[in-house]
């Protein structure tokens, strides 16, 4: 459990880590929290021959809250999202997801870029991030793009940066009125990769009826994976048992395509997605009529 | 006369411990310090046809490779540690235990085939993926069942099938009780076990040197002196050139016992050969192969009772998994043989069991080691039965526990000492009375279980009764002697892994010698301060050595009282001995300190009268004419999610008995870290094996361990029904929280949701298949 041999370099500053990219390509791996990618090199399923330090660029790590979005550096670490007021303010959903991602040492380490570089189908913050259509700032030394969320996560462990390419910076949203956010997941003990989890969003119109919908799964698929025709069900209905239960039903056995695993099987994975739908479902809306009451 | 025995003392090893200033094997660092890696099977079952290292061998750094024909003489099978008893009439035994380095053939994955030795651990492992090993690859067993069958590829070609060893034990005549029962409860059990995931993994370094002869190895063993004796036969050494050194171990739990692992038996060799201190620290990844750990039994079993649950009989018939050798005989399967028959009286018993080679790691104890599985046996088709008659499952334990006046209790099999199993005391009612007065059993049953199933909550309570077997021969010995400063150093053969030894044997010295427990400098498992014994395992620590090292310390006190009596002019038996003084107890100004006294026992002028022994010092020994039987129950009630299949522990209560408590505070940590290895093993652990005998959760992401959210506050109370077989009255502790856990939790989830369990693990996948097939048949 040794990695292979491999260089380390900490850029002097963003210009000399896009140069670096721009001539290693991939196989310049940015190191951020390390908290995927050191075991992985330990394990030699990864063997990069260079990493790129991105934790002394100061530079990287910030948060704000800008023309309506939430702006995120990549090297914030996820203890920040989890704690900082901010955040729970202006995109809740974020702060009530992130205490389920792994545990507080590694969220102390463990940055937001390098957890959305990472793209595991089973982590929190790319279902998300899709779900509330969040946008991803690419950068190289040729440049920079926009990528929206849903086009950013390819498949398991891959995403549409290219080989020059980092993640700068995402963008979430803030919250909507009369619009509820839940999330929930079941993992086999805290902290753990969740066997099955979802994000919902549901927004009312003023007669309290649902005039949008989200609902987006991990561990469901190759990357996060939206029910898309399950959300369509819920417009125009206010919420009611029998729509969640009907939405819930269609999406965990028509729309997801969980893989099953060592701890949970595909339809055991159906299942939880169905109750974890059900439940989500009725937090958002509980939450989006809420809304429409007076803030205190 | 105990100032110290039976309190709660805070451990002495505590601070070296907690602020990281104890010893472990990879703490030692040695100048020119070789680091060496495995290069180890990556099949289950093959055919060695080649092996060519001269890759590994051109890298820079690497020192050395070394496959089995490197190893010349030196290679041979590891001893088999544990014979059979050669007590048990009825059984077959074919020896087949591990060989350092796999010549021909490998017969499960992670098995070493070539040792790399190299300046560093990352040259060497870089080493590896230089090497080139051409496999045949063969048919693989992994099931037990089917490891039997006539077509199942042979493990080990000179044998007749794979099966390692058969084992028949008979107490009364099954049948004829069978014949008498009013009904009979017959079921087909699993029970599964995983690795015992020390914190620590096993670790050894070996330094010849060459000045004076020696060779020093330290080594994460349970058993440094079996180990000393070992490696010296091996290397053609005297005993007196080797020194195994034990240190702070981060748990043992049966694993790191005398097993001459490879790496055990390989890097003392290399040492010598090169001139050169090696060392090799098992990984993470290593351990799941490489370390011994326990599996599956599969049991057919039938218990045949009375109509008013008396048990008349009790059938097993059960496949054992030995893994692809067998060098610690049959002690796991003897294990479960012997907790069947449970804390009962059962007068008919047959017992038959099959050990069988599987082209997996080897099996050998751990923690409980095959208790579990015996309990599970009994536990279960109580629970069965009870349902069946229509009795209350603790009042269906209750009518056919042993009673108080019956003990010693002859069992009529033989245990794994080679002994009769013999139940030396035991008091079983008061434990299970008070383990449901603390889990309120009636209100339970009475009140909150039905209101929370109006709630639509699913709620159970589970309460399970076990034994322990503990505290087995053969012998530990001890040194003790006061020193000129006053202050006692002890020495014990044994090794130390968590138990507490510096604290609980302290406390036993210092209330026979005067002191206080930290004035007692421990020595454990270092050969060159003492060199007898046979280890730590067994829950045996406590019984063997602690009384060894009582006897000991008594036989110091005599010596003090005799040198203070003739300086003080006293009677002997007119001392006391208070804080370190020998006073005279009629006149306490007439005084004298321990630390004089000692340097009056070793005079470094003038004459002694012939025969003189100098120095406040013994050496003592201790071995008990059987082991010493601990019991206790466990209850707790569990709400289990009916969506989700998630559990949450409400209560969780353990009322043990293990005899006199010589520290109260260090029992409860053995309790709680048994029960949370017990959660583990019930909901927890499981290998995973495909059927080419690869592990697909071979780390810690995927091969669950309960953390601190998953193991709830314990309640524990304590009985104490002294041992009358050594004169401290102690029994084991160490096994006794792991082993009722995987029958407690089967019971309470049964109770919670209305089905029958079978099997450990149970993990919310399994539970779902379950309620799914429930919900098919009704
Ligand atoms: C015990 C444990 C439990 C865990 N449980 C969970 C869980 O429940 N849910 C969950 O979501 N995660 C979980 N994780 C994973 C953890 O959240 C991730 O390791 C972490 O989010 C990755 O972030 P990092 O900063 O450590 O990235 P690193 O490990 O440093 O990097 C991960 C990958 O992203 C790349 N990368 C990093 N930053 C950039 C960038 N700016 N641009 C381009 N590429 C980049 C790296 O090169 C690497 O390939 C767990 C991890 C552990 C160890």
């Amino acid at each position: 459990m040794k990695p292979a041999a491999f260089e380390y370099i900490i850029p002097e500053s963003l210009d000399h880590l896009l140069q670096i990219k721009a001539e290693h390509g991939d196989e310049a791996k940015p190191l951020a929290g390390g908290q995927s990618l050191i075991p992985a090199m330990n394990f030699r399923m990864a063997r990069p021959s260079l990493l790129v330090d991105l934790n002394r660029l100061p530079e990287l790590a910030w948060l704000h809250v800008k023309d309506g979005e939430l702006q995120v550096g990549t090297m914030t670490r996820m203890a920040e999202l989890q704690h900082n007021p901010t955040v729970a303010a202006h995109v809740p959903l974020i702060a009530e997801t992130v205490p389920h991602i792994a545990h507080p040492q590694i969220r102390n380490r463990g940055s937001v870029g390098g957890n959305l570089a990472h793209a595991d189908p089973a982590s929190e913050l790319p279902v998300v991030a899709v779900a509330l259509g969040a946008r991803f700032r690419a950068i190289s030394a040729s440049g920079e793009r926009w990528i929206p969320a849903h086009e950013f996560f390819l498949g398991t462990f891959t995403t549409s940066l290219q080989p020059q390419e980092i993640l700068l910076e995402v963008t979430f949203p803030t919250r909507q009125d009369r619009t509820g956010y839940a999330f929930a997941e079941v993992a086999r003990r805290h902290g753990d990769y969740a066997m099955a989890g979802v994000v919902a969003v549901v927004s009312l119109n003023a007669q309290g009826q649902c005039d949008s919908a989200q609902l987006v799964y991990l561990n469901a698929g190759d990357s996060p994976t939206p029910a898309v025709t399950a959300a369509a069900m819920l417009i125009g209905n206010s919420g009611t048992p029998a729509a969640i239960t009907a939405a819930a039903q269609h999406a965990s056995m028509e729309e997801i395509a969980p893989y099953g695993n060592l701890h949970a099987s595909t339809e055991f994975q159906r299942h939880l997605a169905r109750h974890l739908t059900q439940q989500a479902l009725k937090t958002a809306f509980e939450r989006a009529r809420a809304e429409f009451l007076p803030h205190p | 006369m105990s100032t110290y025995f039976g309190k709660r003392i805070p451990r002495n090893e505590d601070p070296r411990l907690l602020t990281g200033q104890a010893l472990f094997v990879d703490d030692v660092q040695l100048p020119d310090l070789a680091h060496v890696a495995f290069y180890r099977s990556p099949y289950a079952h093959a055919r060695i046809l080649s092996i060519d290292v001269s890759a590994a061998l051109a890298r820079p750094g690497v020192i050395g490779c070394y496959t089995a024909q490197d190893l010349g003489d030196y290679w041979s099978p590891g001893p088999l540690l544990v014979s059979p008893p050669p007590t048990i009439e009825r059984k077959i035994f074919h020896q087949r235990t591990q060989v350092p380095l796999a010549k021909d053939k490998v017969r499960h994955v992670g098995e070493p085939v070539v040792m790399v030795v190299a300046e560093s651990r990352y040259i060497a492992e870089d080493a590896l993926d230089d090497i080139w090993v051409d496999f045949e690859p063969l048919g693989v067993v992994v099931d037990l069942e089917q490891a039997l069958q006539t077509d199942a590829p042979l493990i080990h070609e000179d044998l007749p099938s794979n099966m390692g060893a058969q084992v028949i034990q008979e107490k009364g005549n099954y049948e004829t009780a069978k014949a008498q029962a009013a009904v009979i409860i017959a079921r087909r059990i699993v029970y599964d076990r995983g690795p015992s995931v020390a914190m620590e993994n096993r670790g050894v370094v070996a330094q010849w040197d060459s000045r004076t002869q020696r060779l020093t190895v330290w080594d994460s063993t349970q058993a440094p002196v079996f180990i000393r004796g070992g490696l010296a036969a091996m290397l053609g050494l005297s005993e007196s050139q080797v020194r195994v050194v034990a240190p702070f171990i981060g748990g043992g739990f049966g694993p790191k016992i005398m097993m001459f692992y490879p790496e055990e038996v390989l890097l003392p060799w290399l040492a010598i050969r090169l001139k050169r201190p090696v060392k090799w620290i098992e990984d993470r990844q290593e351990n799941f192969y490489a370390t011994t750990q326990e599996r599956s039994q599969i049991h057919h079993c039938e218990l045949a009772l009375t109509q008013d649950g008396k048990i008349l009989g009790l059938r097993d018939e059960f496949l054992h998994d030995g893994g692809a050798y067998m060098p610690y005989g049959l002690t796991v399967p003897l294990n479960s043989q012997a907790n069947s028959l449970g804390g009962y009286i059962i007068p008919n018993y047959y017992s038959e069991f099959k050990a069988v080679f599987t082209n997996r790691t080897i099996v050998t104890p751990y923690r409980g080691a095959g208790r579990q599985h015996g309990t599970f046996v009994i536990e279960r088709l109580l629970d069965h039965a009870a349902r069946e008659l229509g009795i209350d499952k603790a009042e269906i334990r209750r009518r056919n526990f042993i009673q108080p006046e019956q003990f010693p209790f002859n069992n009529e099999i033989i245990f794994q000492d080679f002994a009769p199993l013999m139940f030396d005391s035991g008091n079983y009612e008061p434990v299970l009375d008070k383990a449901l007065e603390m889990i309120e059993y009636e209100r339970f049953y009475r009140e909150i279980q039905p209101q929370a199933r109006a709630e639509g909550r699913k709620l159970g309570l589970g309460v399970v009764f076990y034994i322990e077997g503990t505290g087995i021969g053969p012998y530990e010995g001890a040194r003790v002697q006061v020193e000129a400063s006053g202050k006692v150093s002890v020495a014990t053969g044994i090794g130390t892994q968590g138990q507490g030894h510096f604290t609980s044997f302290a406390q036993i010295v210092a209330d026979q010698v005067g002191v206080r427990p930290q004035d007692v400098m421990m020595v454990t498992g270092d050969t060159d301060q003492f060199h007898w014994g046979a280890g730590t395992f067994a829950s045996r620590g406590a019984v063997v050595a602690g009384n060894a090292i009582h006897a000991a310390a008594q036989d110091v006190r005599q010596k003090i009282l005799h040198h203070a009596g003739e300086v003080l002019e006293a009677a002997p038996d007119a001392l006391e001995i208070v804080a370190g003084q020998v006073r005279v107890q009629s006149d306490p100004t007439r005084s004298i300190s321990l630390g004089k006294l000692a340097q009056r026992a070793n005079p470094m002028r003038g004459a002694v009268e012939p025969g003189t022994v100098p120095g406040l010092e013994s050496t003592n020994y201790f071995g008990p004419r059987y082991g010493a039987t601990a019991f206790g129950a466990h209850a707790m009630i569990v709400e289990v999610d009916e969506a989700t299949l998630q559990l949450k522990i409400h209560k969780y209560v353990v009322v043990h008995d293990c005899g006199k408590v010589i520290n109260p505070l260090i029992l409860d940590g053995q309790i709680h870290g048994g029960v949370a290895q017990g959660i583990g093993n019930a909901f927890y652990e499981q290998l995973h094996m495909d059927e080419n005998g690869q592990l697909l959760n071979a780390s810690f992401m995927d091969f669950l361990i309960p953390t601190a959210l998953d193991v709830p506050h314990l309640e524990m109370a304590h009985t104490e029904t002294p041992s009358p077989l050594n004169p401290l009255g102690v029994k084991g502790a160490g096994e006794a929280g792991a082993i009722p856990v995987g029958a407690l939790f089967a019971q309470a989830l049964e109770d919670a949701l209305g089905l029958e369990i079978n099997e450990i693990p149970i993990s919310p996948q399994k539970l779902f298949e379950l309620t799914a097939t429930a919900e098919a048949l009704a």
